[in-house]
């Protein structure tokens, strides 16, 4: 059991390492995929099932086809970006490696937890998340739909083409606007 | 039953899935830093909010309480809203600069 959680620990840090260090963005989608398929079998060695198949569902099944389709509309499948200046990588390496050391620090005496409650096989299911979920959480759920329904909205006012705004012909006397019909008659 | 799965959840000492959660999420932030490529910052993000799901998973399943894995849940929905509007912002910045380089886009104004 401890082989196999070090097992998927591996791949998911090699996996994110490839993410960050990968020349070709396709090559950065497949390597963050392999990620999340490994923090869902995180999932099911911690008995969350209803969680690891949402996280299968949601975000390689759904977020990570919609950056595989932004890089292929955009065409941004070759590797030709430009780097960072040095200073600016030894600063990401030394911000990332700092942070990690710092709050490793903060775990030198290790994590003294006595379980809250009693334990309970079923949690992590469908049954016990669903309870919770439209019991306690009903609320946020249905705003959460709002949410989503602003985000709709904002998408696609943001990635429609804006319309270059021209001034309306006027009459030359009334200075109204004029209608379609009139607009035809003058040809 | 209930024993074995007890024993293979609590075999896996929390510190353990603390620390893996803090490698990963140290690699979203030196991923935030290191690169230009957009959507390479994007996934970066992704990156860290799992980081966080899976710290959130591993108390939820030692505590044995639900309702942390509800808060996964919503985490998710935000992560899933906020990479539309952030894709979106992508293809405009492509379409309006064309380029995805975050160094071409360092004054906000046009």
């Amino acid at each position: 059991m401890l082989y196999l959680f070090y097992l998927i620990a591996a791949i998911s840090v090699i996996s994110a390492l490839t993410v960050v260090s990968a020349k070709n963005p396709v090559n950065s989608v497949i390597a963050l995929i392999l990620c999340f398929l490994s923090i869902a079998g995180h999932y099911v060695l911690l008995n969350a099932q209803f969680l690891a198949m949402v996280h299968i569902i949601v975000y390689t099944g759904a977020i990570m086809v919609l950056f595989l389709f932004v890089i292929m509309l955009l065409n941004l499948n070759r590797a030709a970006e430009p780097m960072k200046t040095l200073g600016t990588r030894v600063a990401a390496v030394l911000s990332g490696g700092l942070f990690f050391l710092t709050l490793l620090a903060a775990l030198r005496n290790g994590i003294s937890v006595t379980a809250a409650n009693a334990f309970d096989p079923g949690v992590g299911l469908v049954h016990s998340v669903g309870m919770s979920l439209f019991s306690e959480f009903l609320l946020p759920f249905e705003i959460s739909s709002v949410l989503f329904l602003s985000a709709m909205v904002g998408v696609v006012m943001l990635a429609k083409k804006e319309k270059t705004w021209t001034p309306p012909v006027r009459n030359a006397f009334t200075e109204k606007p004029l209608t379609e019909h009139e607009l035809d008659a003058e040809g | 039953m209930e024993q074995e799965v007890i024993t293979a959840i609590r075999l896996v000492p929390l510190e353990h899935y603390v620390i893996l959660s803090l490698l990963l999420f140290s690699i979203g932030i030196a991923g935030v830093v290191f690169r230009r490529n957009t959507i390479i910052i994007l996934m970066c993000l992704e990156l860290m909010f799992n980081s966080v799901n899976l710290l959130l998973t591993a108390f939820s399943a030692y505590h044995s309480d639900p309702r942390a894995q509800v808060f996964v849940f919503f985490i998710m929905l935000v992560a899933a809203a906020e990479v539309t509007v952030g894709l979106a912002i992508l293809v405009m910045m492509k379409r309006n600069v064309d380029s995805v380089d975050v160094n071409q886009l360092n004054r906000l104004k046009w």
